[in-house]
């Protein structure tokens, strides 16, 4: 009657305890999905809230200081509490033992530990929140964050300081276990592009987190104890403050997208039935941008006082960025031509994300060059190109990982016509939501302001009401993911018909991933291959 | 390693069932020990950084700052460091011959010496203190630099403060290290966890190395 596995990682124990002392990855990537998908509700209640006060010009829901906290706890527990941890802790944990084909990670109480200390650092912002927020906005630009601010600075910055050694902890556990735990035969050549990007994105964790730890501290002592060191009263400089909080911002937003990318590799070879066109460029071009990403930050400088030398190298590397993600956007877009494309939820969220990314890349190269930049530089035009990577890109490529990878979570499938309703929702409410901002931010309409003159209404009311709709889309799969953990179809080991090794062991997998380490003797997405043989319990396979 | 002789009972119970065999797991430790000290090197860069940006533009007061420094004590603090270090390496090579007694006098010896640190530093922060040279609490100094010269107390306290919170972390882990020594969990052929606390006293200790010339000796010229 029950076609699941007779014993699964999910029933191997029961019980609260079972959980909250779990080391098993994939325990752990839900106790990763339970919070972020928490914080991103969090988050959104925020951004509903802004697009409420948005709809008339006047400012006649909340006044402005309550506004600056608003668009401030949007902005710290988005990007923080759940695009940051989302794709990496979620996915990135459930998958990378199982694509390379190891047990575990290779330090499974470090992974459990990271959890917690990510839950703690959240809790410390959300304290921050319910003791009355905090109104800095996500960048806490000094002296107004260090010395003038009257709301929650110090408690917030902490709940952030302890959440990066989560995404340090996390980050180094990957890079060690990438390293050192690959299946036999599974050559660095053969490995799923995702993997590929967890790297990449490893290393911004461990080379760019601490940069950010460091520098919050120091507002935090700064706020706390009185040290000098980004006042300009005592001859500090703001600037420096820009320059290390930007160090890390900027690889951060790297560490939002090449996770992305990395899932919708997988995705698009899936559904098109092909090996990724130009596999390595595609892998290469995920540490190019990793590495290219640490030299860009000055661009979010362009008209803070940097110097104009200063501001060409940096608008020159931030056109440099460009070719990598291109090479992406080429190779996949190669990857479909000719492919048996079948258009599952997965691949709907796939494909929009190819479109919605090229959006917001090309846009972000009218802001690296410096004339344009300063024209609509705080504007909504920035708004709308970082939502376009951050929402369209990396919210996309999540959910359609989540969809994917759903079946293998939980060994039951997600009802299909109801998901692909659910990712057409969500395409057309985000570009509703977000392209007018373009239009509003090219026209002058300046970020963080609750009031706006009138001739902006129409668009607003356009983004206002797509906001509704992506609302919509959003809440949909929460709501349909939750009824088929209990009624959904029973998914079977492969049922995209999928290559890699986390295809190759039954769903839900157990405990230990599989029964006997399998033997790699092939490049990953061998779609001209007949798949490989499930390994299934008691059974040993390879024969 | 003689073929005859079996592996130690030692070496077989500590692998983690992750891992296929201990030499996989005592590479995976390693690497991520390295990889661990590089995210401690960006820590303490951001602060690099800052320093020597405010150096460069305040010169006069980061030299009238650091001559406010005790440079009698911070040198007496690099050569126990130093000592520490050594008997640091003492311990690790007593592990690989598998001395256990040996190994549990090294870190106590090593632990001792990073005590004396902390105890000549608490000293030099009470000195700060009662020379009113504490940023933000009561801070006063001699025209031109009443103001700039706070810039670079603050970078002392920050990153001298941030190196001693490693040292007390170091402190607690040699001791949670020498606990296990004792009760016999290495051995010649397992002793991972030891190499690893080594390596990162050696990296704390390093660090010093830097600031005891960037903190003490950029005011004096010989």
């Amino acid at each position: 009657m029950n076609g699941l596995p007779r014993e699964h990682y999910l029933n191997v124990d029961y019980g609260i305890r079972s959980w909250l002392f779990t080391t098993d990855h994939k325990r752990i990537a839900w106790l990763y999905l339970l919070s972020v998908t928490v914080f991103f509700f969090f988050g959104g209640i925020f951004a509903t809230l802004i697009r409420i006060e948005l709809l008339t010009p006047q400012g006649d829901l909340v006044q402005a200081e309550t506004y600056n906290k608003f668009f401030t706890m949007h902005g710290v527990t988005m990007v923080f509490f759940f695009l940051i941890p989302a794709t990496p802790a979620v996915l990135g944990n459930f998958l990378v033992p199982m694509m390379i084909g190891a047990r575990d990670l290779a330090f499974p109480r470090l992974n459990l530990a990271s959890w917690y200390i990510f839950v703690i650092g959240g809790l410390f912002t959300l304290a921050a929140a319910a003791a009355g927020g905090v109104d800095t906005g996500w960048t806490f630009y000094t002296p107004y964050s260090s010395i003038y601010s009257n709301t929650h600075v110090a408690l917030t910055v902490v709940g952030i300081f302890i959440t990066g050694f989560s995404s340090i902890l996390t980050g180094l556990n990957f890079i060690v276990t990438i390293h050192k735990m690959r299946a036999p035969g599974l050559t660095w050549f053969r490995l799923p592009l995702f993997i590929w990007a967890i790297y990449a994105t490893s290393i911004i964790f461990i080379l760019g987190t601490p940069v950010i730890a460091i520098t919050l501290l120091l507002v935090g002592l700064e706020r706390l104890f009185g040290l000098g060191i980004f006042d300009p009263a005592r001859g500090g400089d703001p600037v420096l403050f820009q320059h290390l909080f930007w160090f890390y911002s900027h690889p951060a937003v790297y560490i939002m997208i090449l996770p992305a990318m990395g899932v919708e590799s997988e995705l698009i070879a899936a559904f098109a039935r092909k090996r990724v066109f130009g596999y390595e460029f595609v892998a290469f071009s995920s540490l190019a941008i990793a590495v290219i990403g640490f030299l860009v930050w000055g661009h979010h400088m362009f008209v803070a006082g940097q110097s104009v030398h200063a501001g060409l190298i940096f608008s020159l590397l931030s056109f440099l960025v460009a070719i990598p993600s291109a090479i992406k956007v080429f190779n996949w877009t190669a990857t479909l031509h000719r492919g048996a494309i079948s258009y599952d939820a997965p691949m709907l969220y796939a494909l929009g994300f190819i479109g919605l990314f090229t959006i917001g890349g090309l846009t972000g190269l009218f802001l690296a060059s410096v004339g344009v930049d300063v024209h609509v530089h705080d504007t909504y035009f920035i708004i709308a190109h970082f939502h376009y990577i951050m929402v369209g890109g990396s919210i996309m490529a999540y959910l359609g990982g989540i969809h994917f990878w759903w079946p293998k979570m939980t060994g039951r499938i997600y009802p299909e016509p109801v998901a692909r309703v659910a990712a057409l929702i969500v395409f057309l409410g985000f570009n509703l939501t977000f392209f007018p901002q373009f239009v509003l931010g090219y026209l002058g309409m300046p970020r963080r302001y609750h009031a706006y003159p009138p001739e902006f209404q129409v668009l607003n009311v356009m983004s206002s009401a797509g906001a509704s709709i992506l609302a919509v889309g959003y809440l949909l799969p929460l709501l349909y993911l939750i009824w088929s953990l209990r009624y959904g179809r029973v998914a079977g080991a492969n049922p995209w018909g999928a290559r890699g090794l986390e295809w190759q062991t039954p769903s839900p997998p157990p405990t230990h991933n599989f029964d006997t380490i399998p033997l790699v003797t092939d490049a990953a997405y061998a779609y001209d291959k007949e798949p490989e043989e499930v390994y299934e319990f008691g059974k040993s396979s390879h024969a | 390693m003689s073929s005859a002789s079996p592996p130690m009972p030692d070496a077989l119970s500590v692998r983690a069932h992750q891992f296929e065999n201990v030499e996989q797991q005592h590479e995976a430790s390693w690497l991520g020990m390295w990889v661990f000290l590089a995210t401690e090197v960006m820590f303490f860069g951001g602060m690099f950084t800052g320093y020597a940006f405010y150096r460069s533009g305040y010169p006069g007061a980061f030299a009238a700052g650091s001559n406010r420094l005790d440079v009698l004590l911070g040198a007496i603090n690099t050569a126990v460091l130093i000592a520490s270090s050594f008997t640091m390496a003492l311990a690790v090579h007593a592990a690989q011959q598998g001395r256990r007694r040996a190994i549990v006098n090294c870190l106590l010896l090593t632990m001792l010496l990073g005590t004396v640190f902390l105890g000549i530093k608490s000293y030099e922060y009470y000195e700060k203190f009662v020379e009113h040279l504490v940023p933000g609490w009561n801070f006063s100094f001699e025209a031109p630099f009443e103001r700039t010269a706070e810039i670079f107390f603050s970078f002392y306290f920050a990153m001298t403060g941030m190196h001693a919170l490693h040292m007390i972390i170091g402190i607690v882990l040699l001791a949670v290290i020498a606990l296990k020594a004792r009760r016999g969990r290495f051995s010649a052929e397992y002793y991972t966890p030891v190499e690893l606390s080594g390596l990162y006293w050696h990296f704390v200790d390093l660090v010093w190395i830097f600031l005891f010339p960037l903190l003490y000796l950029v005011g004096r010229h010989l």
